[in-house]
């Protein structure tokens, strides 16, 4: 029963890098950019959800939206302020200026809320999932997160497939100045990514620290760089790529941590990106892209 | 022929100014703590001045000369400081200090080149923002594994376990060189500041001929353009590989420095984890990127500054990050580029007609 | 013998046959022109020539040397150098260093003897600084050399590229396109540079042109391509006198 109960958990972990890899993966598809502020996007959800409750006493699905509306304009925010000044310039400085924001994020955090840790309400009030009499327990967070993530990268992928804005999307990863040759506001659409992006990692936030309830300003930076290499697990660019990548990484995640060593469990996570970069660079259902010369 | 004399003494100059201004600095501070005008708190931070240092010279030529961002260097930092630490706890009571510390120096730099290299064959296959994330990945590899590591060395030979130091199965005269998570105690405090403004002049001595030798051109031939520089006969990968290596050795001499300066070794998230490679990622962009000298003076003044503004020290990071993203946009928006283009244009434009109306 | 021979070569992306059949054969110090519409594969035969695609079939023999298959670096030191259609230039390096990294190979020393500036040093950069400035003469870019690259004019940054490449000591220069966006004044000059290149160095020619006044100016020969397959092949003026190299560039 031990090795089920590793593996749901590792299910659970997994779907929230699955969420959070959704949005890397879509930022990256579209702008062709390392968003490294992510991770701290969802730190960010995680403490607007925390002060909304704890502190407001809010109804925790209104604060939910809250958070969510939080970060969405973070998100924007990030990206018309920092990021789209630098659209076109060497892939370095855009990472560089990633990095700068990430840092930003997380010190800011620290001079608001301080550095010691948050105990984080689980917002996840349904009673557990007890199977075989009770020898395997299935937190209700668990159940909720996995669910949460599934709907969440169904309708992501019709919305990218179906909508007007979704297929911009489409283009614009494409090429950019033939989208906008074809009318297409490629402004618009990568902000309307980031948006995306931003209010998935909220929603991630919340999972995140529903299941490991502590909170500090670097919540998401590791979870974040995880989940960055699950989406290239996945394949970059791949919406059920990130879905799957993320699955895999958690549970991956923890089995190792369970069957090898604690110590070495990120050890063993990083192992796995360099060797499917090594062995298939573009993931599990990423493409090729060749340069033209 | 003129301009071609003028030039090559014009690079000559520019590295001497950056020799002569840490020669300069070290006469300074040196009369300075003779005659008491320094405390002990600077005094404290003379040798980590010169391991920054040192360690941002080598980060910059990974991201100024080759052009790829690396991650991971806190990483090369941590086997050198590690291996050079474990070299100098064996041998502590049997050798002098000076040949031991030299050894050490080198054993450190040539793990961390091993590392780098073994490191550099994967990586240096993949571009940008993949390279910048694997490297990360390394250095946060490299950092568990040597916190899960026990090593211990008695009269049957070196043991080693990742479990516990229980485990070395060691006999009674044997002793525990690295104990996990607790890290190195005891290494002999061999660095100080002259040993570290040494190392730093030996680092740029290395660095800058570099840059100006035929390798140096060739890798900076491959940043600038990867393609034609394929078309003109030049091995991207050796070439890459080599700079990436000399980069990783060198951050490997800073981590020699760094762990002969404390009594206890550990491999830390704030200290070898890639918050500390971000830290000398700073370092190098705001000092400018390619620019050696630049990266020294600022891992100096980003040093020391939050030391003396000690009120500050809370919004450090803070102006960093916000002074970093400025400087990112300014430097490398297209837009600014082109206003900038378009400013000198202009100036010349200028100067012309007026040399044409007259 | 041919000092460039290819036979059969061919290539498909995907589905898309861009090269399809193609013989050339060019003889040593020979100014070949290969012209065509644009898609019709023109860069791409350069890019199978210089080991950047790997042909699906054919041959390509260099002075009865096989480098069908061979990486870019090594085509490079059988002595096929190259120009590109977009400028790529070292543009942070100086116009000097730009034409001292074509001469890499030729001035060998090793890593460390740089550092540690042994003997060797000093003589190799010495003689390259030598060499370096007397190709940059020939292309009247002696006064430019402590310039960065990225700073010349469009015409001179062309120019840089043609002696970059002839730095490599090429048996075969290939040039993609060395007249786009030149005035015809600066046009004019190309052609004077080329013609002397080819007779300074004794060099072959084979270069890519819509510009017709420099084809029917310069070169002996023409290759025509159209659709990835040859169209027609001889003497420049029959060449272009021909009805059909006509239609294929005036339509019907």
């Amino acid at each position: 029963m031990s090795f089920a109960a590793h593996l749901i958990n590792g299910i659970s972990l997994g779907s929230v890098y699955a969420l959070i890899a959704l949005g890397y993966t879509m930022v990256y598809g579209i702008a062709k950019m390392l968003n490294f502020a992510h991770g701290d996007v969802i730190m960010v959800g995680g403490y607007a959800v925390f002060v909304g409750v704890s502190n407001l006493g809010m109804n925790p699905l209104a604060a939910i939206v809250v958070s969510m509306a939080v970060c969405t304009v973070l998100g924007v925010t990030i990206e018309r302020v920092a990021y789209r000044p630098l659209r076109g310039a060497s892939p370095l400085a855009v990472l560089i200026t990633a990095i700068g924001v990430s840092y930003l994020l997380q010190n800011i955090a620290l001079l608001v809320f301080g550095s010691d840790t948050k105990a984080f309400t689980n917002v996840v009030t349904l009673p557990n999932l007890e199977l075989f009499d009770g020898q395997l327990v299935i937190k209700s967070v668990t159940v909720v997160t996995v669910i949460v993530s599934i709907i969440i990268m169904a309708g992501l992928t019709l919305f990218v497939k179906k909508t007007k804005i979704g297929r911009a999307m489409t283009a614009v990863s494409e090429d950019k100045g033939a989208a906008q040759l074809m009318g297409i506001n490629v402004n618009g659409t990568i902000a309307v990514t980031f948006a995306i992006g931003s209010s998935l990692a909220a929603v991630a936030g919340v999972l995140l620290c529903s299941a490991y309830p502590a909170l500090t300003p670097y919540t998401g930076s590791m979870p974040g760089i995880k989940a960055f290499v699950a989406a290239v697990f996945g394949g970059i660019g791949s919406i059920p790529g990130a879905f799957i990548g993320g699955i895999l990484l958690g549970v991956i995640e923890n089995l190792s941590k369970a069957y090898i060593s604690s110590q070495l469990s990120d050890a063993i996570v990083f192992s796995i990106l360099i060797i499917v970069l090594l062995v298939k660079p573009t993931g599990l259902l990423g493409r090729q892209i060749q340069e033209k010369v | 022929m003129k301009t071609k004399a003028a030039g090559i003494s014009k690079t000559t100059k520019n590295d001497l100014i950056t020799y002569g201004m840490v020669i300069l600095t070290y006469i300074i501070v040196q009369i300075l703590v003779s005659t008491g005008h320094v405390s002990s708190l600077i005094q404290g931070l003379l040798v980590p001045f010169c391991t920054y240092a040192i360690v941002a010279v080598a980060l910059n030529l990974t991201v100024g000369i080759l052009g790829e961002l690396s991650l991971g260097h806190a990483g090369f930092m941590c086997v050198g400081a590690f291996t050079s630490a474990v070299f100098s706890l064996a041998f502590k009571q049997t050798m002098p200090s000076g040949p031991r510390f030299f050894l050490a120096l080198l054993i450190g730099a040539a793990s961390a080149a091993l590392v780098g290299f073994l490191v550099g064959i994967p990586v240096l296959r993949l571009k940008g923002d993949y390279l910048a994330i694997v490297t990360l990945a390394f250095g946060e590899i490299i950092k568990n594994i040597i916190n899960a590591l026990y090593l211990g060395v008695d009269s049957d030979g070196i043991h080693f376990t990742m479990k516990d130091a229980l485990s070395l199965n060691m006999k009674e005269d044997g002793l525990v060189l690295i104990k996990g998570a607790q890290g190195v105690t005891g290494t002999p405090n061999d660095s100080s500041f002259t040993v570290g403004i040494v190392l730093l002049l030996v680092t740029l001595f290395i660095v800058l001929n570099f840059i100006h030798s035929r390798t140096g051109r060739a890798v900076m031939a491959i940043r600038d353009n990867r393609i034609a520089a394929e078309s003109i006969g030049i091995n991207v990968t050796k070439y890459k590989l080599i700079a990436f290596t000399l980069s990783a050795s060198l951050a490997g001499v800073a981590g020699v420095l760094y762990a002969h300066n404390l009594s206890t070794l550990n491999a830390l998230p704030k200290n070898f984890g890639y918050n500390m490679s971000i830290l000398i990622l700073v370092f190098v962009v705001l000092g400018g990127i390619g620019n050696i000298r630049g990266s020294i003076i600022a891992a100096v003044l980003l040093t020391l500054l939050p030391e003396i503004l000690r009120g500050l020290s809370d919004y450090r990071m803070l102006i960093y990050s916000v002074v970093l993203i400025a400087m990112m946009i300014f430097n490398w928006s297209p837009n600014a580029i082109f206003f900038r283009k378009r400013l000198r244009q202009r100036l010349t434009a200028g100067r012309k007609s007026e040399k044409e109306e007259a | 013998m041919a000092l460039l021979e290819t036979k059969n070569l061919g290539i498909s992306f995907g589905g898309l046959r861009a090269v399809n059949g193609f013989d050339i054969s060019v003889e040593k110090g020979q100014l070949y022109g290969l012209i065509g519409p644009n898609g019709a594969g023109k860069t791409t035969i350069f890019n199978l020539l210089t080991g950047v695609y790997r042909p699906d079939e054919g041959a390509i023999l260099l002075d009865g040397e096989n480098l069908t298959g061979k990486k870019t670096i090594d085509i490079c030191k059988a002595g096929i150098a190259r120009t590109f259609q977009n400028i790529r230039l070292f543009g942070d390096l100086s116009v000097l260093d730009n034409v001292k990294a074509g001469l890499h190979d030729h001035y060998p020393y090793s890593t460390f003897a740089g550092i540690f500036r042994l003997p060797r040093y000093f003589k190799a950069e010495r003689e390259m600084n030598g060499k370096a400035m007397e190709l940059l003469k020939v292309f009247g870019l002696e006064d430019y050399a402590e310039y960065k690259a990225e700073n010349l004019s469009y015409g001179q940054q062309r120019k840089l590229e043609i002696a970059r490449a002839m730095a490599t000591e090429p048996k075969l220069l290939l040039l993609d396109e060395p007249a786009a966006g030149m005035n015809p004044n600066e046009t004019k000059e190309l052609m004077d540079t080329i013609r002397f290149v080819r007779d300074h160095f004794d060099m072959t020619i084979l270069l890519i042109e819509h510009d017709m006044k420099l084809v029917s100016g310069i070169c002996e020969k023409l290759t025509v391509l159209n659709f990835g397959e040859v169209l027609a092949q001889g003497d420049t003026q029959e060449v272009l006198n021909d009805p059909e190299v006509i239609t294929a560039y005036l339509g019907e």
